[in-house]
């Protein structure tokens, strides 16, 4: 009789095992784009090591905003209301700067009912990793077209889009975020860095992911469907990412290989494909994108990334430790400070 | 210097019917034309003599160019309510003028520029005609200043006409413009100019006098907002979120100003607390509960078009049990409203705040030292209930200079309520966020970033079980609304009790609540010394209401609640709830006894309305 053995799970630099890093069940529909995201998620999370208690998972309503249940059981979440994740982002950052936040959206909640404050989270470059599900619907609603849906595509009941679509990662360039990429829930091999450079990056990361809804928007003339993003999707290059704890083992060509250095000492490699590109030009990032949509392709990659812009924190100069927690000395004034305003009015 | 030493000083004879430390002076200017500096120091310079004063300013929805007034009343009993009648009018906006005049009393007397040849509308007016721009112009060469300096003329004029203390007008202007010495020398010159043209050219006596009195020393005059700023700072407030709106924008500026000054960390020169100016009111309470959530004390402020958007954040507040305090500085609604008048009549709306079942706890200063110790105290019970709670001041209380006892430091230490910590949770097996551990309905949590495996947990907005995992399940919906409702009824013992006057000669109550209580003093005595009418008084601090509202109305016979809005939102919520205690009860009636009080005009309520409103209630009582 022979004993199976099965390996012992692998662990990551800081012991833990990729389990570690999971969540509930998903409810969602089987094959949504958005539990392939989950999924890189977690593999991203569980590579670089991240400790799940500096974690703070964020959403806000929607099929997407459903997801940080999925993932880092051990983080704290909180799933806000519809469009207002990043206000309480914002609060959640400044009460503990020490936190690493993480925020799942969709298309309706940020370009739509949430377009508000999605617009005043990338001027303010909040140190906030921004991960939008982009399926062009409302999923939970019963397939209603979003902001994002392409001028022309179709619903399932022959509805014509007849609305431009807002580009989220034009907005996010322009208006102020200073990581900014898109991706396919269908291509694990290039999100799955695109995201651990996010995770490292400090200030506002946006990765608008096309995640199809294989309920609603799957079908034939939909732009957002499976088979559209395996049909079109345009790699800008190949998105390699090496952590701050590895040392670059292979080598590569400067002349083909642009090598981006994040605030934590980690590298986004990007391996030239077609044309030459240099993601820190502002303006070459936005005339990439609005050429690209012109020409209708389904450009993926990091647009734009600028690691010199200070964060909403650091502009607001507060102290290194979580507010939530200063000790009362440091947050109530001593009582000769009460004696001299009053003084003062007498 | 004495009072006969005063009045000959004046030049002007004493008349036998001079009243003295009792008047309300009202100063009409154009918005933007630079006389709240002049008006301060005109106050300042009486409080300064020992009178008790009080001024309010009644201004336009405008940056420049509308009619702005600003009354001082000065009263020797301290009554520092609104007063209706004018006594001294200081006319310097032409468009109002003629109006202005019209609506003096007899006896009035009027200050006014020359040029407005206002001395012809009524005979039975004393007037005090003085040619401010010629005067201005002896003051300084610069056209601009002029207009500025004009106002401070009126000081001099009206400083010398009330027989003020030079002396005390110099003070006021130092404090004023405080190491700006050349702000001073002009400021102080433009008076100077005003008093020797009142000492020589304005023979007229007036019938008001200001004499020194030692009702004033040891306090000081402050603006709620300001207090209610400084009782956020020493509550240890560490986000602060806001959007601008008439008129709480000035508990946050000077919020800014304040923490600026005390709240930089010395070692590091950082700062030991974030304020954000938000997008919105959405974002503002957003970001303030995303703050409460990580553990911040955390707060926001706003008035009545900023409470009607943050509905759906005070829901996800209640529901989710995030702590917040929103300071609600209420103005005249629906709607815009009146932007620039102050009104009570957010009671219903902060309470019920969010659809489904909702209630809140509000917290309800009438005074600026309770601006103060509510703030204080509003934290506390914010993280001790774990949800938002809201302080209503108002635009009177909040924008308008107050005299008051200098403000105490607060005793109690810092609660920061339920929070188990990675060392709290090494001692137990078991954490559940939504459980009622300790059967008062208060359940315990978790900040993010607690190293313990115990310790996350989701929140959420949408149904949730004691372990905050999603849940449409009735019974889990029902417990969690049932304890939510226990969680209330648990801070009714624990929210501040009312101030009340339980006066055993009287049958007949008055409840009120925030700045109304001004002018119930003031009633109460009207009542009792013109009319032989005995009252009861109960001032009510919070909402849900305390075991003593139920006792003080059984107490009386009749309850007249005095409110500054049209609805009578308070008088119905005492309804209700005095309904829902006497449910199953054997005595009942105790609603019938419940009357109503109503002003609400956008300006303060003053005592003879009410007095007058309680008379005739009363006659008509068969």
């Amino acid at each position: 009789m022979s004993t199976v053995v099965s390996p012992p799970p692998k662990e990551n630099r800081i012991g833990l095992t990729l389990a570690d890093y999971k969540g509930a069940a998903s409810t969602l529909c089987s094959g949504c784009g958005h539990d392939a995201i989950t999924s890189q998620l977690i593999k991203a999370f569980f590579e670089l090591g991240v400790d799940p208690y500096r974690v703070a998972k964020l959403s806000g309503i929607g099929c997407s905003s459903k997801t940080p249940a999925y993932f880092l059981s051990k983080s704290h979440g909180f799933n806000a209301v519809h469009g207002r994740m990043p206000s309480v982002a914002t609060g959640t950052v400044l009460a503990n700067r020490t936190l690493l936040a993480v925020g799942v959206s969709g298309d309706g909640d940020t370009a739509s009912i949430g377009a508000g404050q999605f617009v005043h989270l990338l001027r303010r470059n909040l140190p906030f990793v921004y991960v939008v599900e982009n399926n062009g619907v409302y999923g939970l609603t019963k397939g209603q077209f979003s902001a994002t849906a392409d001028l022309g595509s179709k619903l399932k009941t022959g509805v014509v889009n007849d609305l431009p679509a807002i580009d989220l990662c034009i907005m996010g360039i322009e208006l102020g975020a200073t990581y900014v990429a898109r991706s396919f829930a269908g291509d694990p091999k290039q999100l799955v860095p695109l995201l651990k450079g996010a995770l490292a990056h400090q200030g506002t990361a946006l990765i608008d992911v096309i995640s199809p809804c294989v309920t609603f928007n799957n079908h034939d003339g939909s732009t957002k469907s499976y088979t559209w993003g395996k049909e079109h999707e345009e790699l800008l290059h190949e998105v390699g990412f090496v952590p701050f704890f590895e040392e670059i083992q292979v080598d590569y060509d400067p002349g083909t290989t642009l090598d981006v250095e994040l605030h934590d000492g980690s590298h986004v490699l990007l391996k030239k494909l077609h044309r030459d590109y240099n993601p820190t030009d502002r303006g070459q990032a936005l005339s990439l994108l609005r050429e690209s949509n012109e020409k209708h392709e389904f450009l993926t990659g990091l647009f734009y990334v600028d690691t010199k812009r200070p964060t909403f924190v650091d502009l607001l100069n507060v102290v290194d430790e979580p507010l939530a927690t200063l000790p009362t000395e440091r947050v109530r004034p001593a009582r000769k400070v009460l004696d001299e305003i009053m003084q003062s009015l007498m | 210097m004495s009072t006969e030493t005063m009045v000959r000083e004046s030049g002007r004879a004493a008349r036998p019917d001079v009243t003295v430390n009792d008047f309300s002076i009202q100063v009409a200017t154009v918005n933007g034309s630079g006389s709240q500096s002049s008006n301060t120091v005109l106050m300042r310079s009486i409080f300064q003599m020992g009178v008790p004063v009080s001024g309010k300013n009644l201004f336009p929805s405008n940056i420049a160019g509308l009619p702005t007034w600003f009354t001082i009343r000065a009263n020797k009993d301290g009554y520092i309510a609104r007063k209706k009648e004018i006594d001294l009018l200081i006319a310097m906006n032409a468009e109002t003028a003629r109006e202005d005049v019209a609506d003096l009393p007899p006896g009035g007397a009027v200050i006014y520029e020359d040029t407005l040849k206002l001395s012809e509308l009524r005979p039975d007016l004393t007037y005090y005609p003085v040619p401010f721009v010629e005067l201005a112009k002896q003051v300084t060469p610069e056209t601009k200043l002029r207009k500025l300096l004009a106002n401070m003329i009126y000081v001099g004029v009206a400083g010398e006409l009330l027989s003020i203390d030079h002396d005390e007008i110099k003070k006021a202007i130092a404090k004023q413009f405080k190491s700006k010495a050349k702000a001073v020398a002009l400021n102080q010159s433009a008076v100077d100019v005003g008093r020797e043209y009142a000492r020589t050219k304005l023979k007229a006596p007036l019938a008001l006098k200001v004499e020194r009195l030692n009702k004033t020393a040891g306090k000081i005059l402050v603006d709620g907002n300001a207090a209610a700023a400084m009782g956020a700072m020493f509550a240890g407030v560490t986000v602060v979120t806001w959007y601008p709106i008439t008129p709480s924008s000035s508990v946050c500026e000077q919020l800014i100003d304040f923490m600026k000054e005390y709240r930089i960390d010395p070692d590091s020169g950082k700062a030991t607390f974030a304020i954000v100016q938000a997008e919105d009111e959405l974002a503002a309470l957003g970001m303030a509960l995303g703050a409460g959530w990580a553990g911040a004390r955390s707060m926001t402020s706003t008035s009545g078009p900023g409470i009607s958007l943050m509905a759906e954040f005070a829901g996800l507040g209640y529901f989710a049990e995030v702590p917040a305090v929103i300071f609600d500085i209420q103005r005249v609604g629906p709607s815009t409203g009146l932007p620039t008048r102050t009104s009570q009549a957010d009671i219903l709306c902060a309470y019920y705040l969010s659809h489904g079942d909702t209630k809140h706890i509000v917290l309800l200063p009438a005074t600026v030292s309770e601006c103060f110790d509510l703030a204080i105290e509003a934290f506390d019970l914010a993280e001790r209930f774990q949800t938002p709670v809201f302080v209503l001041s108002d635009l009177d209380l909040g924008m308008n200079v107050w005299m008051s006892d200098p403000f105490q430091y607060p005793e109690k230490p810092i609660d920061r309520g339920k929070v188990l910590t990675a060392e709290d949770l090494a001692r137990t097996s078991k954490f559940e966020r939504y459980r009622d551990v300790d059967g008062d309905g208060i359940p315990y949590r978790t900040l993010p970033g607690t190293r313990h495996p115990l310790a996350s947990y989701f929140t959420r907005g949408s149904g949730h079980n004691e372990r905050a995992m999603y849940s449409e399940r009735p019974q889990d919906y029902k417990n969690l609304l049932d304890r939510l409702a226990k969680k209330h009824e648990t801070a009714r013992r624990h929210v501040p009790v009312p101030v009340v006057d339980d006066n055993p000669k009287a049958e007949v109550g008055l409840l009120a609540f925030g700045t109304t209580h001004w002018a119930i003093l003031e009633s109460r005595d009207q009542l009792k010394n013109e009319h032989g009418t005995e009252t009861k008084y109960l001032r009510l601090k919070a909402l849900p209401f305390t075991a003593d509202v139920f006792s003080f109305i059984k107490g009386c016979k009749r309850v007249y609640v005095v409110e500054q809005n049209r609805d009578a939102q308070m008088a119905q919520l005492v309804r209700l709830e005095v309904l829902a205690a006497e449910e199953g009860a054997s005595e009942v009636g105790q609603v019938q006894k419940i009357r109503s009080i109503l002003h609400y005009t956008g300006l303060p309520i003053d005592a003879r309305f009410i007095t007058d409103q309680i008379l005739a209630a009363e006659a008509g009582r068969i």
